[in-house]
């Protein structure tokens, strides 16, 4: 079976959020739906030395949007069958079907699906799927100014890009998320470092 | 931005009465869209039931020129995406937009567009207006530069700075075309971006043109971005995406900079933070430590250089200081060694001396000067020491290597930036941008002693200012509150007419608003920048709403009423204009370039050179460098500038670079009040001041005062709190953000956030220029708007 993952260098992410912006811009979301995020991350301190201040700092970024996860939690709470998971392993909502109950948000370990007060429905990045049918690139994908984001195949991804999943993502055992990524270089050896989100007021 | 010299050269276009035939500006009836449709101009795609039309990004003042693809539907842009031409390749990359291209419809659809004149009826400054028509406003502005000419003649008359709007046929320049076919104004040299830079690469190379094309940097080995932070401010499109490929090719690639920038975390292999204001101070010591260990380019030195040491000093200065002289303290027994660097910069000497190892025989190698480390105190220095460190590792005129300084890009310049003509200024008068404050205070008592230019004294003070596309009256210069003190007094400026899309912070100090239409509502062109090789068509798409009109028509309409409409116009619409333009390129430097209507129907939005043999700069100096000398005095790199020794002010402008303790700085008396540093960097979420009342962007990049975790300790702030930042020049108020990726003694308050004081004076809206100060520097007379110290405090709740 086909299943479509996104795939992020973090090495190159400058955290410039035009992925971001871009999905918002072409979905039309208010600005408390973020199908998209970028998180700003940072672990380390500053040690004071003999009067220098001497950083031991690791940062880096992560574009996240929904992982169109091979074993999604979000359809297995969906009371009502309106979250989907297409052939090409796509996740959507259709909103014929959606009660608007946020089982799925729940569910979700990645905060993905969200609840649009406006029409009372859930909402989520649907991978662009219209623009998949029509051949072309996901809008977050074709908008990176850095190229670091990219999608295709899952399982021949997986391959070319093997790196665990870093902070803040979750354990990929939950759900098995169609999300590969290349783990900053900088976090080589350091990856149990205290981690924490920089830009928190806006990943919320 | 450009040196304005030489693009007036470039572009003179001898004035023809007989030219033009009668005004000619747009003002169908008929939606863009339509127009554009009959033309079969537009396509569209499957799945979308409009319009796809692609074109330049409104052009600010960001360093990138990008291309949109704008889905436009029932005559509004619903959409945008960005350069989708089919190849990527490094020759010709695409010019995907940044955040700020992407979120423009939130710009373009803001209700705050100015939408009407208007003229002011409170006090000047207390942002109070009232709607008048078209008529009274041009006739109230033409009287206005009428009464001014004839009471105290043309220049008293001055037109800003300002790149609010800044393609070729959009901007403050329309205003100044109109002014020089009237006789003119107070003219300006420098920049609020480049002022030292600009002055002092000349210093040393004789040239500003210090660049390889980008796509060498991919034959670079080791590559510093000294404050270069090209992945936020955009310095080229696609320059952090080609500094990712140089990495991938194998270069090394360092960050020298007090903030772990966008830049650090996304293209750098190592970070330093350095205290800023010390860039000298450490470029000195890697020149000792390169030279003590034997790693200079001793043949170039010899063939190439002036002032290395006292081997080499012009005729009648050998006893002068020479770099080493001053390097291993010859004159001042003072030996610029790692040690004494690292009290300076905060860096650890080991950090030093492997630094300066690596840049000296990892070649060829690249030190990338960024530009806030020049608009400060001695802002000439850094640039004529970045310039030195790479003339003496050799790493000039060479495939890889970057001879630093400002760097546009060889053989010419790099884009052209303004084609449309603007004819010479009859008025010989100029000052140093920077300076027009004093300009107003005491223009006629300024002479060359505040940098004024073809004349001996100034003939007047300002006192008509016409702001086009500008919010440099006060946001963006130095010092708000002493610029509003200044610009509500109406016996000095008397009139102050402002022109943009918005009522900005500079907009409601003016006495007459004129609503400029956007970039997406009449005809432009832009060229790729600093550095791109393409030219970028902006059709126009949407007609200008309400009562909004392009900045040329503007100026079209009042030269109408000084009897000048032909004169001005020529009889060409926007449009004509832009085809003139294309014209233009065509015979310098796009000879391939395609009609404009052809560029149209491609609809690929540009037109781009593949670039697949980089120019290098100085490559004929370095193969022969008597027979090709550089246009300097001696021919040489002037590492000693005989020109600079013979101001004879050798404590603020010696003839070889120096560190100069800045005039506010953590190691003054004034650190006991206002002990850290503050800076203002450029923000992804603006250009400058432009998209600052844009939600989106201020959604996801808020303006935050950015402290590091040990300084906030210090002053029990926790994160998200309000503080207050201030000094004896004012203070802002904004919730905080605790961040450890700016170093410890250094606050980050980015710049162009619209100015916005409270009843007691605070500024509500975080404007870092209500804490600068409009010192200048002593050589270029430049802004030095970074150079300045500070105290933070906890401020009422937590936000």
């Amino acid at each position: 079976m086909k299943q479509y993952a996104f795939y992020f260098d973090s090495n190159a992410c400058s955290g410039c959020k035009a992925c971001e912006m871009a999905c918002r811009d072409k979905h039309d979301l208010p600005e408390d739906l973020r199908w998209r995020r970028v998180y700003e991350i940072a672990g380390g301190q500053w040690s004071q030395d003999n009067k220098l201040s001497i950083p031991e700092l690791v940062a880096y970024n992560i574009s996240l949007s929904c992982n169109h996860c091979e074993d999604p939690a979000c359809v297995h709470a969906c009371p009502t069958s309106a979250m989907q998971k297409r052939e090409d392993g796509i996740v959507f909502i259709d909103p014929e079907k959606c009660m608007g109950c946020k089982y799925c948000s729940w569910a979700c370990p990645y905060d993905a699906p969200q609840y649009d007060k406006r029409t009372g429905l859930m909402t989520k990045c649907d991978f662009c799927m219209d623009y998949i049918d029509q051949g072309k690139e996901p809008s977050c994908v074709a908008a990176c100014p850095m190229r670091v984001l990219d999608f295709g195949e899952l399982h021949a991804m997986k391959k070319r890009y093997p790196d665990k999943h870093v902070y803040p993502l979750p354990t990929e055992q939950l759900t098995k998320p169609a999300f590969c990524i290349s783990q900053h270089a900088h976090l080589k050896g350091k990856e149990n470092m205290e981690f924490s989100i920089l830009n928190k007021e806006e990943v919320s | 931005m450009v040196n304005k010299n030489k693009i007036d050269r470039r572009c003179f276009l001898k004035w023809s009465a007989a030219l033009g035939g009668g005004l000619a500006v747009s003002s169908s009836l008929l939606g863009c869209m339509d127009k554009l449709k009959e033309q079969g101009i537009i396509t569209t795609e499957k799945g979308f039931d409009g319009f796809i039309i692609r074109a330049g990004c409104p052009a600010h003042n960001c360093g990138g020129r990008c291309v949109l693809k704008l889905f436009v539907q029932d005559n509004k842009i619903i959409r945008i995406e960005t350069d989708d031409r089919p190849t990527d390749e490094i020759d010709d990359p695409q010019l995907r937009a940044c955040v700020r291209g992407r979120a423009y419809r939130r710009r373009q659809y803001h209700p705050d567009r100015l939408k009407y004149p208007m003229k002011r009826i409170g006090k000047r400054g207390e942002g109070k207006f009232e709607r008048i028509s078209w008529d009274e406003a041009l006739d109230i502005l033409a009287a206005q530069i009428k009464r001014v000419k004839e009471e105290y003649g043309n220049s008293a008359i001055y037109i800003p700075y300002g790149t609010g709007s800044y393609n070729q046929i959009n901007g403050r320049q329309t205003a100044v075309r109109l002014m020089n076919l009237l006789g003119g104004c107070l003219g300006y040299y420098n920049s609020y971006s480049w002022a030292c830079i600009s002055q002092a690469t000349p210093t040393v190379f004789g040239t500003n043109i210090t660049g390889n094309q980008r796509q060498d940097w991919l034959s670079s080995k080791y590559i510093i971005m000294w404050g270069w932070n090209p992945a936020e401010m955009r310095d080229g499109t696609n320059s952090d995406f080609l500094i990712k490929k140089a990495r991938e090719k194998g270069a090394k690639v360092v960050c020298i900079d007090p903030r772990m920038s966008m830049s650090a975390v996304a293209l750098a292999d190592e970070w330093i933070p350095i205290r800023p204001g010390t860039d000298v101070a450490l470029m000195s010591a890697m020149a000792h430590v390169i030279i003590s260990e034997n790693l200079h380019d001793k043949e170039f030195i010899d063939k190439c250089c002036l002032g290395f040491d006292h081997s080499q000093m012009p005729s009648g200065m050998e006893n002068e200081e020479s770099y080493t002289d001053y390097i291993f303290g010859r004159k001042d027994d003072v030996e610029k060694t790692p040690l004494w660097a690292e009290s300076i910069t905060g860096i650890p000497r080991d950090n030093i001396i492997r630094i300066a190892r690596e840049y000296a025989t990892n070649k060829p190698s690249m030190l990338y000067q960024g530009y806030g480390m020049q608009r400060r105190a001695y802002g000439e220095q850094p640039v004529r020491a970045g310039c030195v460190l790479a003339s003496i590792t050799g790493n000039v005129g060479l495939h890889g290597a970057w001879a630093s300084g400002l760097g546009l890009q060889a053989k010419d310049g790099g884009p052209f930036w303004n084609a449309f003509p603007v004819g010479g200024n009859p008025i010989r008068d100029r000052i140093p941008v920077f300076l027009w404050t004093e300009a107003v205070l005491h223009g006629k008592d300024m002479g060359k002693e505040y940098g004024v230019k073809g004349v001996e004294k100034l003939d007047n003070d300002i006192k008509l200012i016409w702001a086009v596309a500008s919010n440099a009256l006060i946001n963006q210069h130095a010092d708000v509150n002493r610029t509003a003190k200044i610009l509500q007094d109406e016996s000095k400026v008397e009139f102050i007419a402002v022109q943009d899309n918005f009522l900005t912070a500079s907009g409601r100090f003016a006495d007459l608003i004129l609503p400029a239409c956007t970039q997406f509502e009449t005809w432009g062109l832009e060229d790729g920048w600093k550095y791109g090789d393409e030219v970028i068509i902006m059709p126009q798409i949407l007609e200008p709403p309400f009562e909004t009109k392009s900045d040329y028509a503007i100026s079209s309409e009042l030269a109408e009423r000084f009897g000048l409409g032909d004169e001005y116009t020529e009889g060409r619409t926007e449009k004509e204009w832009i085809e003139w333009i294309v014209e233009q390129y065509k015979r310098t430097r796009f000879p391939k370039i395609p009609s404009l209507d052809k560029i149209k129907e491609e609809n690929t939005g540009v037109f781009a050179h593949q670039i697949t043999e980089p120019e290098i700069a100085f490559d004929a100096f370095r193969k022969n460098p008597r027979s090709n000398p550089l246009p300097t005095e001696s021919g040489k790199i002037e590492i000693f500038s005989k020109k600079l020794f013979e101001l004879k002010d050798p404590e603020v402008i010696p003839a070889v670079p120096k560190y100069i303790q800045e005039w506010e700085s953590p190691f003054g008396k004034e650190a006991e009040k206002y002990p850290l540093q503050a800076m203002g960097h450029h923000y992804m979420g603006r250009v400058h001041s432009t998209h600052a009342n844009n939600d989106w962007l201020s959604e996801l990049f808020p303006q935050r005062v950015f402290i590091n975790p040990l300084d906030a300790e210090k002053r029990n702030i926790r994160n998200g709190e309000k503080v207050k930042v201030f000094n004896d020049r004012g203070s802002v108020v904004l919730p905080c953000r605790i961040n450890p990726k700016i170093m410890p003694g250094l606050v980050d308050i980015p710049e162009g956030a619209w100015w916005e004081p409270d009843e007691q004076g605070n500024d509500v809206g975080g404007c870092v220029n209500t804490l600068t100060s409009h010192r200048w520097t002593p050589y270029a007379f430049g802004n030095a708007q970074h150079t300045i110290m500070v105290e933070i405090e906890k401020y009422g709740e937590v936000s």
